[in-house]
């Protein structure tokens, strides 16, 4: 629906783009010394009077349609004091997927009142929408015509439309946050309510599955004592330690090989080689470490009569680790190529060798950029999912063993969220309050590292 | 200290300047022997699945089994039942086999053969009442031994497919009756929960949708917020906290932009669930800030002379930076965004938060039609128990590399070919 008034919208401001130019051109007697702005501009002027107004009328009908629709179906329903905010919702939902004929399993007749009138009442809106719409056309249409009969500054007041869209658009990235923000807020907080945030910080155990079994006989008890995320915190720390294990060495070194040693045709081959291991999707990492990684692990632990899981933290940290490489080696590359070569000619000429240079005078002036950039593959490999859902596990263990299965705080939201429909109970919200968790710790660890890195570029360019 | 100590010394300092640097040369080989192996991998299991086995059956069309005569028409065609007529020619193989095998000679084809047989006389209705030679789809299990990823001599009971199976399958290799030929059905046929039908069509229509409504999001959104920032924002408070987000945006975790999907555009907004419509959406905001960053590098490298030139000949500044800035800027902004694509097109954790995992079985035609994805076709086939699967899994991956190549490829032929060095 809303794509077909768009394409009318586009279609009139297109239509009134050039009705507007020849108009003015007629105006000024087809003479353009007359006017005060190129004939264009006019258009302009016309179309974007015609497009923008209609267009933020539908993007705030669109935003408030539902919750107003919602306020007057679900009416009956708030006078029930035994239904909550969350009942009352998953009601909303199920009138809203039996409406668009998605409803899957038997339909409850109690609720086919609040269909019909469901669907009555969004005929009404629908109707009212394209009434509005059409009336702000014609009036904002009628404004600007007037204005341009009256040759007025058009180029000025276009480019101030153009800035303002520019303007829009970049606080975008400052709406996105804030809506990640609050999505996870308003989730978190209701799951809080449930748990209380202390258990879920320092509880060892993590069993969301059990916090269903809410007979009479069991209580709502075992609530509190299934969301304890440390063994998820210690899962996600462990395997990201094991993937820098093999990340910070290797990457380190090449880093260090391709920006002082290596020929610039070498690095020019090798360098975008290396880069590549970066842009493979990380579900081919996943599948790669799940399927051939893992097995082999566990060949080679037989050999050493060492027992080894099909799903290991090691088989999962060291893909990662592979996968992070290019993450380190890039960065470490051109940290140590901003140091300045001065430093470099004044260790030789007191007689060090290349890699005494490298180790005492080189290194310790890159320095700052390269923990900036080990912090930043740190926080890549805490939020890193698919190779750990495909590899490390779901076992909730708290060990210190890495060749036994492991699960991280990503893991955990995928597979809570999965195939999970019903949105309001303490498991799917504690996967926001997973998300929350993330969120803040990788946006600590950024900012450290991108404040650092930040220095140190201010240090030597 | 003594000459000869000093030699030493020397030769000591000479050693450590040779380790270190062989360090440097080993890390270097082993992260291209890395992606080396894992490239080999992928393509050494998937290869196969752009082959399959056919049988070559001699089918008999009996009319009256079938039910129809020369004049029937295309739905009749349809409604009748080929079952009959497949299952004769499957006995034929194997006559006076008891009761008990004749099930295991019928599951030498695959599920859909009937379908097969119903399509070939469709197109050849020539054969009614005579003996007609048509290729069928064998099974899985005998397509993995023929390609030689079964073993055959672990004990029968351990296998998938009987020592019978076995038997007519290889007096039916020694009569030249398997044939083995490119897969064309892998890349047209939809998902199915039979291995040797199983194909990536929907997901490479799901791909297409998705990648589609992110381009059309955020290309635009993120040029005209690069050309801002770069080149009108005021130095003050707000652009600044704009800057900082779009920095900080680029390293969250892409699951965290799952949440946000799920939790506003599903759960708020009510969108549509499994679709390539919010896939899209959610995936231009997780690129949004990965197109603006390249954008604003490449805008940054016009020289300001440029500007320059067509200020002094009179131009505002919305037309200068429109008309001789963001022109020659763009070879940059464009290798930037097709880049920023190819990292959305590979992404999954997102897509699985807000549903893209389900089963798809027809292919999609619209944007708001539910679909998966290719990486998330990874995720589910993976995942399956079959052997088959391993194989399709792996050439789903190859296809998706294929494309991320291209996209690659195409991004530094573009910065190659068009971007100005400015000396």
């Amino acid at each position: 629906m809303n794509l077909v008034i768009l394409f009318f919208i586009l279609f009139f401001s297109l239509s009134f783009f050039f009705i507007g130019k020849a108009r003015v051109l007629r105006l000024a007697n087809y003479n353009i010394k007359n006017l005060n702005s190129l004939p264009e501009y006019y258009g302009y002027y016309l179309a974007a009077w015609c497009a923008l107004p209609a267009l933020m009328i539908l993007f705030f009908w669109s935003i408030f349609e539902l919750s107003i629709i919602k306020i007057f179906v679900l009416s009956d329903f708030k006078l029930d004091p035994t239904i909550d905010d969350n009942k009352l919702n998953l009601i909303f939902s199920q009138i809203v997927s039996i409406a668009e004929k998605k409803f899957s399993g038997t339909i409850p007749q109690n609720l086919i009142p609040y269909v019909e009138k469901f669907i009555a009442l969004n005929k009404i809106i629908e109707l009212s929408k394209f009434a509005v719409l059409f009336s702000a056309i014609i009036l904002s249409l009628i404004f600007a015509y007037r204005q341009i009969l009256k040759n007025i500054k058009a180029r000025e007041s276009v480019e101030k439309i153009i800035r303002g869209l520019m303007f829009l658009c970049a606080t975008l990235a400052i709406f996105t946050t804030f809506g990640i923000v609050l999505s996870l807020l308003f989730e978190s907080i209701k799951f809080f309510t449930s748990v209380s945030i202390f258990d879920f910080l320092t509880g060892t155990n993590w069993a969301p599955g059990r916090a269903f079994v809410r007979d009479a006989s069991v209580q709502t008890a075992n609530v509190e004592n299934v969301f304890g995320a440390i063994p998820l915190f210690w899962g996600t720390t462990f395997i990201a330690a094991i993937a820098m294990c093999v990340a910070v060495p290797v990457g380190l070194f090449s880093g260090i090989f391709l920006a002082e040693y290596s020929s610039r045709k070498f690095r020019k081959i090798t360098k975008p080689l290396i880069e590549i291991l970066a842009g493979i999707p990380t579900v081919v990492y996943g599948f790669f470490a799940a399927l051939t990684v893992g097995p082999l692990f566990r060949l080679v632990g037989e050999k050493f009569g060492l027992e080894v899981s099909s799903e290991s933290a090691l088989a999962a940290g060291v893909v990662m680790g592979i996968m992070i490489i290019p993450y380190v080696s890039s960065l470490t590359d051109d940290v140590i190529n901003a140091v300045p070569n001065s430093l470099r000619e004044g260790s030789f000429a007191i007689g060090a060798t290349k890699s005494e240079t490298i180790k005492k005078v080189v290194l310790p002036a890159a320095l700052p950029g390269i923990v900036g950039s080990i912090l930043l593959a740190i926080s890549r490999a805490i939020g890193e999912t698919m190779i750990v859902v495909m590899a490390a596990g779901l076992a909730a263990n708290l060990t210190l063993n890495p060749l036994e299965a492991s699960t991280t705080i990503t893991t955990q939201i995928v597979t809570i969220l999965i195939g999970d429909q019903s949105f309001n109970n303490p498991k799917t919200q504690a996967a926001f309050a997973l998300g929350i968790t993330l969120f803040f710790f990788t946006l600590f660890i950024n900012v450290i590292a991108l404040s650092i890195v930040k220095k140190f570029r201010e240090k030597y360019e | 200290m003594s000459k000869v100590e000093k030699i030493k010394l020397l030769k000591k300092r000479y050693k450590a300047e040779r380790r270190f640097k062989f360090y440097g040369i080993l890390s270097v080989c082993l992260a291209i022997l890395f992606l080396f192996i894992l490239i080999i991998n992928i393509f050494s299991k998937g290869s196969g699945a752009f082959f399959k086995t056919e049988i070559l059956l001699n089918i008999k069309f009996d009319e009256k089994k079938l039910g129809l005569n020369i004049n029937s028409s295309d739905k009749e065609i349809q409604e009748a039942n080929f079952e009959e007529i497949l299952k004769d020619a499957l006995l034929v193989l194997a006559p006076k086999v008891p009761e008990l095998k004749q099930a295991e000679l019928i599951d030498m084809v695959s599920i859909d053969a009937a379908l097969e047989v119903k399509k070939f006389y469709f197109y050849n209705k020539g054969v009614l009442n005579k003996i007609a030679e048509v290729p069928l789809t064998l099974s899985d299990d005998l397509d993995q031994v023929y390609k030689g990823n079964f073993p055959r001599d672990i004990p029968e009971e351990r296998r998938r497919f009987s020592d019978f199976q076995l038997k007519i399958f290889d007096d039916q290799i020694s009569k030249n009756k398997i044939v083995y030929k490119f897969n064309w059905s892998f890349l047209t046929n939809a998902d199915s929960r039979e291995p040797e039908l199983a194909g990536v069509a929907s997901s490479l229509a799901g791909s297409f949708f998705t990648i589609l409504v992110c381009l059309i999001l955020s290309f635009p959104i993120g040029i005209l917020a690069a050309i801002y920032l770069e080149e009108f924002a005021p130095k003050n408070k707000i652009t600044e906290i704009i800057e900082v987000n779009v920095n900080n945006l680029a390293a969250v975790p892409s699951i965290v932009f799952g949440l946000l999907g799920l939790g506003v555009f599903l759960n708020y907004f009510y969108l549509p669930r499994s679709t390539p419509l919010v896939g899209g959406m959610v995936l231009a905001l997780m690129t949004l800030p990965r197109i603006i960053i390249p954008c604003r590098a490449a805008l940054k490298a016009v020289p300001p002379s440029i500007r320059e030139g067509a200020l002094a000949l009179g131009a505002s500044k919305v037309q200068t930076v429109m008309h001789n800035v963001v022109p020659l800027a763009m070879p940059g902004t464009l290798s930037g965004t097709i880049i920023g694509l190819s990292q959305a097109l590979g992404e999954t954790a997102p897509l699985l938060l807000i549903g893209m995992i389900a089963f798809i079985n027809v292919v999609p035609a619209t944007p708001i039609d539910p679909s998966a994805v290719l990486p998330v076709q990874v995720y589910l086939w993976s995942e399956s128990a079959e052997r088959g699967f391993v194989e399709k899994t792996s050439a789903t991956i190859i296809i998706l590399i294929f494309f991320l190549i291209i996209m690659n490829s195409f991004a530094i032929y573009l910065r190659n070919k068009f971007e100005r060095k400015w000396s």
